[in-house]
């Protein structure tokens, strides 16, 4: 081999190496005498929780344990497991590609940003998972994917939930129309015209499936002279949803649009489909817990555009009494450092209990993402992922004091110093103020689609 | 015994006025004599009253007290419940705007940097669905503001029942003022620090030479001199006499120590909105005997570099240094989460009896109608609600309402929604 190029191929090996090398941290902890809620195991009071090597080790009172294992003194505090969003953008590059309806081939993995504060803030408020989406630009969107905050690497990778099985973003409604209809004269421009860029995709994913079969059975056979087929990630994307490799996240909000999406996925044989935002999946309750893995709502957001406007606070109620699984979700930076307290508006719109409040924001955006058999409860063998608060989390007294991933603390309001920050931009004379309108959300990156269109398109967030 | 028929009637009262409205009934608010029975009243002037009665008489608390006589009144039993006087929302745009991303359904701004004359009442839709979406949770009293611009307009504070804006007129206006900041406004903002201080200058300059224009004109109107139709001028003379308070909105803390210079030799009533790094200047704010409306506390730190906590502890810095604080949710839709951002304030160091004032008392004497609203006192308004534990609390469910001595309808279209699709009829077949 050519010396020349020898040596970038060493060096590159080594950097793969060392990358590979670097394990996820794990970390032991001992919780003595909490309030335990374990979600899916009632509350166990004056519980003590042993963490070893990131995982829940066991779960009882006076348990022996090592002696060189911290201590957590919890005794009247409440221990549950970590808050899990499954609808964010927090730690984000980017949110939109938004160059066309449907771009599945692209991957919210690849964009990935371990300096966003964004991380802690979550985590300050209990939360540890959040699954990172693509916008709600296009119809179908990108592939999304699911961090755990263990923040303070540097290394975006150390980000991922490893297990977590592959998502993918779908939009329907005002957005998708309005960027690509109203904002490029493309289709689609109308709801009819979501349902066929829809349709049209899988069908398409569908001949190109058949294209690579006609062509590997050909390429044996003796002369063959045929062509193969052009490979394209974004159909490959498509058909691995059509086989159920790929769990849909749907950014929806009126009842028609999400009924059409299940008749489709009806169609296709797609069951892994998940319906965000949801505003009005009140009005489908019984076709949304006959049909999907659920809803993933907002506790209380409407009237921001027309699509929310016909809106109920109760939307969670309806929808978990009506036997959907059912998570509050955050869709914001400032929503995400207080989703206990969007679960526990559940109790003041329809009167959910500790129990059914607490599981919206635990065990089912777990299930809804595919990953409950490894968080989402406080249980022997799941993953060391807990939030200590003062008191109970649902209510407005609640104080989050220590937030663990994999039995790493993150948090701790004690030690909490005020600048978090990992990376400063050295550059930066005069740090920017940002005041309470400015989130990132399911419509960043789709701005410049609108100059001099007349109205302030940007306006529309969510 | 005695008491028990008039318990059981209560209570099928209290039922039927809940779901009346699944027959299709239409319930209106209605003004009548109510005698709360046996409540717990959190006064806020004069602490926590057990077992106590408050009777409402047109319009008014005409009593409170142990054992009130029921005579003809309508009996309302409050046994085991609290009474809270209706909470104010410091700064909302609630009545401006219907649905937020519709520019035809926006009022709150209008052309051009100064215009102080445009009045928020004029364009409140008395019947906009978020009003009756908001009283229900307690929030009675609210003050609407415009926005944009130096002088964006006047704000109204408005009660949260009446068919016209001047039956909603709680009777309190504020001209509005947007301090020129000298910060950089989020990422997006690509200035250079040095264009961000020029033009802060700037702007400061051309509102000085706004408010020389308004002191001429005040000049000239005082010594009775012909002065022409100038409704923006006119206006801010308001200002200058003292007729009407400037609130000024200014938010990092460097502005707020400008704002301070700015006012510090003008003889006019003051008050400071959104301060949200009031924290870091608060005995500045002490000194020179500001008070603030302070929120929403529920957002995020305003710098990168601040504690994840500095917007929830904000409110209690203020108020622990000294400084007479209002909390406002800055919400359209959700001003019914006012009784959580003061919830988050109390938990984050204010404690419950402070925060509980910055949403009744305080805002009530920043608008000048303590004499009306912000306690439970005899005299006032019977502007109060009727809760079944700590209305902080998400938990707590809100059973009765009243604004100005009207029983408010305990529904929305929220609820009605709920009603009608918790057990829907037509199930799907599988």
């Amino acid at each position: 081999m050519n010396r020349k190029i020898l040596f970038p191929v060493i060096i590159l090996t080594l950097i793969n190496f060392t990358n590979q090398a670097q394990d996820i941290k794990k970390g032991d902890v001992f919780i003595q005498n909490a309030h335990v809620l374990t979600i899916t195991d009632g509350v166990k009071e004056n519980t003590d929780v042993w963490v070893r090597n990131g995982i829940i080790h066991k779960i009882g009172s006076q348990l022996r344990v090592p002696n060189d294992i911290v201590v957590i003194d919890a005794r009247g505090k409440f221990l549950m497991p970590g808050i899990i969003d499954a609808h964010s953008h927090v730690a984000l590059e980017a949110i939109n590609e938004a160059s066309s309806p449907i771009t599945a081939e692209v991957k919210m993995g690849d964009v990935i940003d371990p300096f966003d504060i964004g991380i802690y803030r979550a985590l300050a408020g209990g939360t540890t998972i959040s699954h990172a989406m693509h916008g709600s630009a296009n119809a179908i969107g990108g592939q999304n994917i699911t961090l755990k905050h263990r923040y303070g690497t540097f290394n975006p990778d150390d980000l991922v939930m490893k297990e977590a099985p592959r998502t993918i973003k779908f939009a329907l409604g005002e957005n998708p129309t309005r960027v690509h209809g109203r904002g490029k004269n493309l289709q689609p421009r109308s709801r009819m015209g979501v349902e066929a860029v829809i349709r049209n995709g899988f069908e398409e994913a569908i001949q190109y499936k058949q294209t690579w079969e006609a062509w590997n059975k050909a390429k044996n056979q003796k002369n063959n002279r045929q062509v193969p087929p052009t490979f394209s990630s974004r159909l490959e994307t498509l058909l691995d949803i059509l086989e159920g490799e790929i769990i849909i996240h749907c950014h929806s909000y009126r009842a028609d649009e999400i009924y059409m999406l299940i008749q489709v996925c009806k169609d296709y044989g797609v069951d892994k489909i998940v319906f965000s935002h949801v505003n009005e999946g009140f009005k489908v309750a019984p076709e949304l817990a006959n049909n999907t893995m659920g809803a993933s709502v907002f506790s209380d957001w409407w009237a921001y555009k027309f699509e929310v406007y016909y809106s109920t606070a109760y939307n969670a109620a309806i929808l978990t009494k009506n036997g959907v699984i059912t998570s509050i979700n955050s869709d914001s930076a400032e929503l995400i450092r207080h989703l206990y307290h969007e679960a526990a508006k559940t109790q003041r719109y329809g009167g959910l209990s500790d129990e059914e409040a607490l599981a919206l924001i635990t065990i089912n955006p777990a299930r809804q993402l595919g990953i409950d058999q490894w968080v989402g409860s406080i249980e022997e063998g799941k993953q060391g992922d807990l939030v200590l608060f003062d008191k109970h989390p649902l209510s407005i007294y609640a104080i989050p004091e220590m937030t663990w991933v994999d039995g790493i603390k993150y948090f701790d309001r004690k030690e909490d110093k005020t600048d978090q920050r990992l990376k400063v931009d050295p550059e930066e004379t005069l740090e920017p103020m940002f005041l309470h309108a400015d989130h990132v959300n399911c419509m960043s990156n789709v701005d410049f689609f609108f100059t001099g269109f007349g109205r302030n398109l940007f306006e529309h967030n969510h | 015994m005695n008491k028990l028929p008039i318990l059981l009637i209560s209570l099928l009262f209290l039922n039927l006025q809940l779901y009346a409205q699944i027959d299709g009934d239409v319930i209106k608010p209605f003004k009548g004599d109510f005698l709360l029975q046996n409540a717990r009243i959190f006064t806020i002037t004069d602490g926590i009253l057990e077992n106590t009665d408050l009777l409402i008489q047109n319009g008014k608390i005409a009593a409170i007290g142990k054992d009130l006589p029921e005579e003809n009144h309508r009996v309302i039993d409050c046994t085991d419940k609290r009474l809270y006087p209706g909470f104010i929302d410091g700064g909302t745009s609630l009545g401006l705007v219907e649905v937020n991303s519709l520019p035809e359904t926006q009022d709150y701004m209008e052309l051009g940097k100064v215009t102080p004359q445009m009045q928020a009442l004029t364009a409140v839709n008395p019947n906009a669905v978020a009003i009756p979406v908001t009283r229900v949770s307690g929030v009675t009293t609210v003050l609407t503001q415009p926005r944009g611009g130096y002088f964006p307009g006047t704000a109204a504070l408005i009660q949260l029942n009446g068919y016209t804006p001047d039956q909603m007129d709680a009777g309190f206006r504020a001209v509005l003022m947007n301090f020129p900041s000298a910060a950089k406004a989020g990422s997006y903002d690509s200035r250079s620090a040095e264009t961000i201080q020029k033009e802060a200058e700037k702007g400061l300059k051309e509102i000085d030479a706004i408010w020389e224009k308004a002191t001429t004109y005040l000049q000239i109107q005082e010594k009775g001199g012909e002065v022409d139709y100038y409704p923006e001028m006119a206006h801010l003379a308001k200002v200058l006499k003292g007729e009407l308070p400037l609130f000024i909105e200014v938010n990092a803390a460097n502005d707020i120590s400008n704002a301070l210079e700015w006012v510090k030799d003008k003889e006019i009533d003051v008050v400071f909105t959104g301060v949200a790094e009031g924290w870091k200047v608060a005995e500045e704010l002490v000194e020179a005997n500001i008070s603030v409306i302070t929120g929403p506390v529920l957002a995020l730190p305003s710098r990168q570099s601040d504690s994840y906590d500095s917007p929830y502890t904000n409110a209690s810095i203020l108020q622990k240094a000294g400084v007479k604080v209002a909390i406002r949710t800055q919400e359209t839709e959700n001003v019914r989460n006012l009784p959580f951002h003061a919830g988050f304030a109390a938990a984050y160091g204010m404690g419950t009896e402070e925060a509980l004032k910055a949403i009744t008392l305080h805002p009530a004497e920043l608008f000048n109608v303590a004499d009306k609203l912000g306690s439970l006192e005899v005299g006032k308004n019977a502007t109060l609600f009727l809760a079944d534990g700590d209305p902080f609390e998400p938990k707590t469910q809100i059973h009765q309402v009243f604004i100005d001595g009207y029983k408010i309808p305990m529904t929305n279209r929220h609820i009605r929604l709920y009603q009608e699709f918790l057990d829907r009829e037509m199930k799907p077949e599988n």
